[in-house]
C-alpha cells in the first residue's frame, strides 16, 4: 500500500556514524580492530546516576529497570583498562580529532571554539562505563546534493560502543574490542522528499567522507540512524542502518507504521477513549491461566515467582488488533515491548481465544475484571512477578500514548528493512561533562592549516579519478563508491601491463554479480586481490581467469588463489608450450586458412582461446597466432607458382 | 574571593566575567550567544577554575557543552521565559516524553525499582560515618576533575537496597579528599567511633573513605581503637559515584553485610575482589595495601587472604586460611582500649640504589624519632648508610627496618649486611608492611613515655600487624 509522502509530510534527519580508520582508539593507544577470539572476561551491573542538572535521565532508567548483567569479554590485542573501565581514559587521539576538523571544514560548518568531552549515558551496558565519550566537534553548515542544500546540523567525534554478543534476556554479552573506535558522527537537518531521495543525500555524505581518504570502509564501518517523522506524529530514531537499500525500507515502513498509529489514534479519539481509564483496574489471573494448554502460557509459568496479570483497557475493543496496514497494529507494538523486559507472554482479547487460551478462559478473565461492553479490551501477560509488574507499567504508559498516534521512541532497524522498539527517546539530560579529560581549544591556525587538505567536491574527485586512471565516469563513480576502493588505487599503482580499467570492472561489476547470486564476497581480501592481479602482470594467470579464480574461491571450493588454480586446471603454460599448441591448431586448421588466408585469424584465436583459456595471456596468444599465420602464409606463398611479390 | 559568592559567575575570569556581568546573566540561566559566524543558545554553565579565561561555557539544548570564544561574541541575552524561547531542534523533539514519563511513573524514583525485601523486624542499626572521596563524589568544577560532595546520606538514597541490611544512620564528619587527611584526622575519626560505640546502639560501623589513603587510616583505627566489640569497615570506590559503573553502591553494600553479620570484629577495608561486579573482599585494616592506581580490585591483602568474601547476599569467612586470630563481636562495650592520638615525629624512608644516606641524619636532625627504613628484600640497605644510621640510633632516634619486596617478612640474619644492621642497633618488624609501620611508629610515639616502652610497642603484636606463619 502505497502513501504519498509529500501528502503526510514525511521528515527524515539523517545521522551518520562512520568509523574512522585510525591506530588506535579514541581514548587509548589500542589497536582499533575486531577481533573473534576473547581472553579475559568479567561481569558488570549498571546503575543509573544523577546528571550535571539535577534529573535523571528516562532512557536510563528505562534500561535499569531490565536489571541485567552485563558480561564483557576482552582481548588483549585490541583492548586494555581503558575500555574495562579501569583506568581513566588517555587524551583524545589527535589524529582521529584531526579528521573530524578536516571533515567539518568539508561540510562547512562552524567548528566550536573549545571543545568538552561529554558522557553520554547509556546504560544497557554498551559502554563499560554506563556512557558513552563524545566531543561536539562543529555546528550548522550543508552539504549541496543535487542542485539541493541539505544542512548540517552537527558533528561529533565519538567512541563506538562495545559488540553486543547475545542476549538472554538476563544476561547480555559485549566485546569490547569495537569499544572505543573513533566515529564521526554528523546529524542532518531533517529534510522532506521521497524515501529514494533521502537515500541519495546519505549516499553524497557518505562518498564525501570517503573522499578523506580517513575513514575505514566495509560492512559495519558506516551505520546511519534516521529521525522519521509525518504531521500529526513525533520523532521516531531508528538505530543501526547499515546498507543505502535497507534504508530506503526503513522509510518505507515508518511511514505505514506512523501513518498506522495515527489513523488509530484518530478512531480511538472518535470513541472518546479517557487516557485516565487505560488500566484502570489490574487483576491476578494467574488462578485461570493455571490448567491452559497455551504453550507461551506454560512457558512463562514455569519460571520462579511467576504471574499472569490481566489489566482492563476501556475503549480499545477491537482496536488492539487492528490493522489499518498489513501488519501494523498496537497488539504488536506491545509484543515488542514486553519482549524487552524479557518476557514472551503477552495477549490482548482481539486475538482471544487462540493460542491455546479458551473462550471459557477469556470469560472468566473479562469477569474478573469486569468487562461486560464490547467496546472494552483486556491484555494479559505473564512471566516472572517483578518483570510483569515493570511490564504492566509500560504497556499502560504505550497505550496511553496510542492516543496521541505515534510515541517518541528509539528503534532498531531490522535486516530486512522494517523497525522494532528498543527503548524509549533519551531526553537532553543524558550528558554530562566528562572531568577526566581537558577540554581542547581549537585555535584559527590550526584550522587554517587543515584547510588545504580539505576533501574536494565530488565532481573534481570523480574527475580526476577519471583522468588518473583512464576510466570512463561511471567506472570512476562505481570504484569510489565501492568498498574495493582502497585496495584498487594500490593494485592500479603496483602493476605495470594490467590496465585500472580492467581491474575496476572487475572489482565492481564483476563482484557484484557473482555476489548477486548469492556468493559470499567476504572471503575476497585484500591479500587475495592483490595476488590475483599480480599473478595477471607476471602474466602466469589470463584475464579470463580472474572472474573464475573469484568464483572458486566465494564457493568455498579453494581457500588460496593457488588452490583455486589447481581447481579451475589453471597451469601456466610455457612459451615452448605455448609455441606447439598453436602449431598444432594452424596444422589442423590448414584449409581454412588456405582459403581465408589473413581472415582466418578470427576463427583461429576462437579455437586458441578455448583450448589456452586461462593458461596464456589472450594478447599474448593473439600476437603469437598473428605471427605464426603469417609466416605460415608466407611458406604457403613461396611453395606456389607464383614468386613472392617482394621478391 | 571567590565570585561565586558576589553574582554567581563560578570560574569566569577577566573579559569573559565582563561580558556576562555586563548582561546580568548568571549561571544557570538559559542565554542566547550570537557570534560573528553563528548563534547558540543553552544554559550557562560553571567554568573550571583551572580552565582558560578566553571562553564561555554553555549546555546546548542537545546537552553538548561547548566553549565559544570570547573575542568572538558580538551579543549575550538572556532569555525570561527559556521554555518558551528555546526553539526545540527539530529532530530531538522529546521533552513532552520526558514530562509523560514523569506522569506515568508518578516522579520515578530509583528506590523503587529495586527489589526491597524489607523484614518485620526491625533492622540492626548501622552508623555510616562519611570522611569524603570517591565513595562520595560529583563533578568539581574549581579542577574540572571528581571532588567529594555528596552527603553520605544521598549516598545511602542512592543506594536503597542497603534497606535490606540495615538500618543506616549517616552522617558527615569530614568532607576531603584522602590524600588530604592527616593524622590528626585519625584522632577525630577514632574519637567519632568511640561516641557512636559507647552508645551501644549500633552493629556496626562503616566509615566512607578516600581509596588513596584508606589504608593507612585503617592501620592508624586498628592501633587507636583496640577491643571493639563491634566492626569498624571502611569502604571506598574507585570510580566515582557519578557515573553508572560506580562500585561504590557493591562496596558499600559488601560493607553493610559484613557490619551486620560478621562475628568477628576489628577494623576492615571492603572493596572489590575482582573487576567484576561480583564479589566484595574484606580485608584487615593492618593487613591491606592499595597495589593499583586505578582498578577497582586495588586493595590487596598483604601476606594472606581477605577476611571475608560476600558473594551476593552471602558472607564467606575466611579467617582459617589467614591463620590469623581475630576477636569476637560482644555486647559489652566497656573493654574498647581506646588510644587516639598520633606523633608525626615518624618517617618512612624507602632505600634505593643511589639512596643518599644523609637523608638519614637529615630526619634525625629535623626532630624525628622514629625511622622507618623500607629496605630491599629480607630487610637490607647499602652499607654506605651504616654510619649515619649509627649516628641515628646513638642519638637516640629508633630505626626501624620493613621490606619493600611488599610481600614476606623480614630476616635480618641470613645475609651480612641484615646482621651488621641489626648490631648497629636496626630493629627489624617482621611482615609488618612499611606504611603500617609508620603509621604504628606514629601511634606508639604518642603512646608511650620512652624509646624503650614505643620500641616494645613496635615489637609487639597489636593488631595482627604481624602474621605468626604466612600462609601457602
Amino acid at each position: 500500500m502505497a502513501i504519498d509522502p509529500v501528502v503526510i509530510n514525511l521528515k527524515v534527519g539523517i545521522e551518520i556514524h562512520q568509523q574512522l580508520a585510525t591506530n588506535c582508539k579514541l581514548f587509548c593507544s589500542c589497536r582499533s580492530k575486531e577481533i573473534e577470539k576473547y581472553g579475559a572476561t568479567f561481569v558488570r551491573k549498571l546503575r543509573p546516576t544523577q546528571s550535571e542538572l539535577g534529573s535523571y535521565d528516562p532512557a536510563a532508567l528505562f534500561e535499569f529497570k531490565k536489571m541485567r548483567t552485563i558480561k564483557y569479554y576482552a582481548s588483549a590485542a585490541s583492548s586494555c583498562l581503558v575500555e574495562a573501565d579501569e583506568e581513566p581514559p588517555h587524551d583524545v587521539d589527535s589524529g582521529s580529532l584531526e579528521t573530524a576538523l578536516i571533515i567539518s571544514l568539508a561540510l562547512h560548518s562552524d567548528i566550536g571554539d573549545e571543545l568538552h568531552v561529554m558522557r553520554k549515558f547509556v546504560i544497557d551496558g554498551s559502554n563499560t562505563g554506563g556512557f558513552q565519550r563524545t566531543i561536539l566537534v562543529a555546528n550548522g553548515g550543508y552539504l549541496d546534493v543535487n542542485e539541493k542544500r541539505v544542512k548540517v546540523q552537527s558533528i561529533c567525534l565519538e567512541e563506538d560502543a562495545a559488540k553486543l554478543i547475545s542476549d538472554d534476556g538476563t544476561i547480555r554479552e559485549y566485546g569490547l574490542d569495537r569499544l572505543g573506535v573513533p566515529l564521526v558522527e554528523i546529524a542532518l537537518e531533517p529534510v522532506t522528499g521521497t524515501p529514494e531521495e533521502i537515500m541519495r543525500i546519505a549516499l553524497s555524505l557518505g562518498r564525501l567522507l570517503r573522499a578523506s581518504k580517513r575513514v575505514a570502509r566495509g560492512l559495519g564501518s558506516i551505520r546511519q540512524d534516521v529521525n522519521i517523522s509525518i504531521d500529526n506524529g513525533a520523532v521516531v530514531e531508528v538505530k543501526g542502518v547499515q546498507r543505502l537499500d535497507q534504508l530506503v525500507k526503513v522509510i518505507q515502513y515508518e511511514m505505514l507504521r506512523q501513518h498506522g498509529l495515527i489513523t488509530i489514534a484518530q478512531k480511538l479519539r472518535n470513541r472518546k477513549v479517557v487516557e485516565k481509564e487505560i488500566g484502570d483496574r489490574i487483576e491476578d489471573v494467574t488462578d485461570i491461566l493455571t490448567k491452559s494448554p497455551s504453550k507461551v502460557v506454560i512457558n512463562a509459568l514455569q519460571e520462579n515467582n511467576s504471574i499472569f496479570k490481566a489489566i482492563r483497557i476501556r475503549g480499545f475493543g477491537g482496536m488492539i488488533g487492528f490493522e489499518p496496514y498489513p501488519d501494523i497494529r498496537i497488539g504488536k507494538q506491545l509484543s515488542e515491548l514486553v519482549r524487552f523486559y524479557g518476557l514472551g507472554g503477552v495477549f490482548h482479547s482481539d486475538e482471544l481465544p487462540r493460542y491455546g487460551i479458551s473462550s471459557e478462559e477469556v470469560q472468566a478473565i473479562k469477569n474478573k475484571l469486569c468487562i461486560d461492553a464490547e467496546m472494552d479490551a483486556f491484555v494479559i501477560v505473564g512471566g516472572q512477578n517483578l518483570k510483569v509488574d515493570f511490564a504492566i507499567e509500560a504497556i499502560i504508559q504505550r497505550l496511553k500514548m496510542a492516543l496521541n498516534g505515534v510515541p517518541p521512541e528509539t528503534r532498531a532497524a531490522t535486516f530486512d528493512g522494517k523497525t522494532v522498539f528498543s527503548r524509549p527517546r533519551p531526553g537532553a539530560a543524558r550528558m554530562y561533562p566528562e572531568t577526566d579529560v581537558p577540554t581542547i581549544p581549537i585555535n584559527s591556525s590550526r584550522i587554517a592549516s587543515l584547510s588545504e587538505i580539505v576533501p574536494k567536491s565530488m565532481d573534481d574527485i570523480l574527475n580526476s579519478l577519471a583522468k588518473k586512471y583512464s576510466l570512463n565516469k561511471k567506472l570512476a563513480e562505481q570504484i569510489f563508491d565501492s568498498d574495493y576502493f582502497g585496495i584498487f588505487e594500490e593494485i592500479a599503482g603496483s602493476v605495470k601491463e594490467v590496465r585500472p580499467t580492467f581491474i575496476a570492472s572487475k572489482l565492481t561489476e564483476d563482484l557484484i554479480n557473482l555476489e548477486r547470486r548469492g556468493l559470499d564476497p567476504a572471503v575476497i581480501s585484500d591479500e587475495i586481490l592483490f595476488d590475483v592481479f599480480k599473478r595477471l602482470d607476471n602474466g602466469t594467470i589470463a584475464k579470463e581467469s580472474v572472474i573464475s579464480i573469484f568464483e572458486k574461491l566465494m564457493n568455498k571450493e579453494a581457500e588460496t588463489v593457488e588452490e583455486a588454480k589447481m581447481a579451475l586446471g589453471i597451469t601456466a603454460i610455457s612459451d615452448q608450450e605455448l609455441d606447439t599448441a598453436i602449431e598444432k591448431i594452424l596444422k589442423e586448421n590448414t584449409p581454412i586458412i588456405i582459403e581465408k588466408r589473413l581472415g582466418a585469424i578470427g576463427i583461429l584465436m576462437g579455437k586458441s582461446m578455448a583450448l589456452l583459456r586461462g593458461r596464456a595471456d589472450g594478447h599474448k596468444i593473439n600476437s603469437k597466432l598473428q605471427q605464426k599465420l603469417e609466416y605460415m602464409l608466407m611458406k604457403v606463398n613461396s611453395s606456389d607458382t607464383s614468386p613472392p611479390a617482394s621478391a | 574571593m571567590s565570585v561565586r559568592d558576589k553574582d554567581n559567575l563560578t570560574g569566569y575570569k577577566e573579559k569573559s566575567a565582563e561580558l556576562l556581568r555586563k548582561q546580568r546573566v548568571a549561571v544557570g540561566d538559559t542565554i542566547t550567544i550570537k557570534t560573528s559566524e553563528n548563534e547558540f543558545t543553552g544554559i550557562l554553565m560553571t567554568r573550571y577554575e583551572s580552565a582558560d579565561k578566553n571562553h564561555i561555557v554553555i549546555k546546548l539544548r542537545s546537552g553538548y557543552n561547548v566553549g565559544i570564544g570570547t573575542d568572538k561574541v558580538r551579543s549575550i541575552t538572556k532569555l525570561t521565559d527559556p521554555t518558551r524561547d528555546v526553539p526545540d531542534a527539530p529532530a530531538t523533539k522529546n521533552v513532552a516524553f520526558v514530562d509523560s514519563f514523569k506522569q506515568g511513573s508518578k516522579e520515578f524514583k530509583i528506590s523503587q525499582s529495586i527489589n526491597q525485601n524489607f523484614r518485620s523486624k526491625e533492622q540492626p542499626k548501622i552508623a555510616l560515618l562519611g570522611t569524603g572521596g570517591t565513595i562520595a563524589s560529583k563533578v568539581d568544577y574549581r579542577t574540572g576533575g571528581v571532588s567529594a560532595a555528596l552527603s553520605a546520606s544521598e549516598i545511602y538514597a542512592s543506594v536503597p537496597e542497603l534497606e535490606n541490611y540495615a538500618s543506616i544512620e549517616p552522617e558527615v564528619l569530614l568532607n576531603e579528599y584522602s590524600e588530604n587527611l592527616k593524622p590528626a584526622d585519625w584522632t577525630i575519626i577514632a574519637h567519632k567511633i568511640k561516641e557512636k560505640v559507647a552508645s551501644g546502639k549500633y552493629q556496626g560501623i562503616i566509615v566512607s573513605h578516600g581509596t588513596d589513603t584508606m589504608h593507612y587510616t585503617a592501620a592508624a583505627l586498628s592501633f587507636a581503637l583496640q577491643n571493639l566489640p563491634i566492626p569498624v569497615v571502611l569502604v571506598g570506590a574507585q570510580r566515582s559515584s557519578d557515573r553508572p559503573s560506580s562500585d561504590a553502591a557493591l562496596n558499600l553494600i559488601g560493607a553493610t553485610i559484613f557490619a551486620v553479620r560478621s562475628e568477628l570484629t576489628g577494623v576492615f577495608v571492603s572493596m572489590h575482589a575482582t573487576t567484576s561486579d561480583d564479589v566484595i573482599a574484606c580485608h584487615l585494616g593492618t593487613r591491606v595495601r592499595k597495589n593499583h592506581t586505578s582498578r577497582r580490585d586495588a586493595f590487596e591483602s598483604i601476606d594472606g587472604v581477605p577476611i571475608a568474601l560476600i558473594r551476593g547476599e552471602i558472607l564467606e569467612m575466611q579467617l582459617e586460611q589467614t591463620g590469623l586470630k581475630l576477636k569476637k563481636r560482644t555486647n559489652n562495650t566497656n573493654g574498647l582500649l581506646v588510644g587516639p592520638e598520633f606523633d608525626s615525629r615518624a618517617v618512612l624512608l624507602k632505600y634505593y640504589p643511589g639512596f643518599n644516606p644523609e637523608f638519614i641524619s637529615h630526619a634525625v636532625a629535623a626532630g624525628y624519632k622514629a625511622i622507618i627504613l623500607e629496605g630491599t628484600g629480607l630487610g637490607h640497605v647499602s652499607k654506605d648508610c651504616f654510619p649515619q644510621i649509627r649516628n641515628a640510633v646513638e642519638s637516640g632516634a629508633l630505626v626501624f627496618m620493613t621490606s619493600q619486596c611488599i610481600w614476606g617478612r623480614t630476616r635480618m640474619t641470613v645475609y651480612e649486611t641484615g646482621r651488621d644492621l641489626l648490631d648497629i642497633g636496626v630493629i627489624p618488624l617482621s611482615d609488618m608492611m612499611a606504611e603500617t609501620a609508620t603509621v604504628k611508629a606514629m601511634w606508639a610515639l604518642a603512646n608511650s613515655k620512652d624509646a624503650k616502652s614505643t620500641t616494645k610497642l613496635m615489637q609487639e603484636n597489636i593488631a595482627n600487624e604481624m602474621s605468626m606463619a604466612i600462609p601457602i
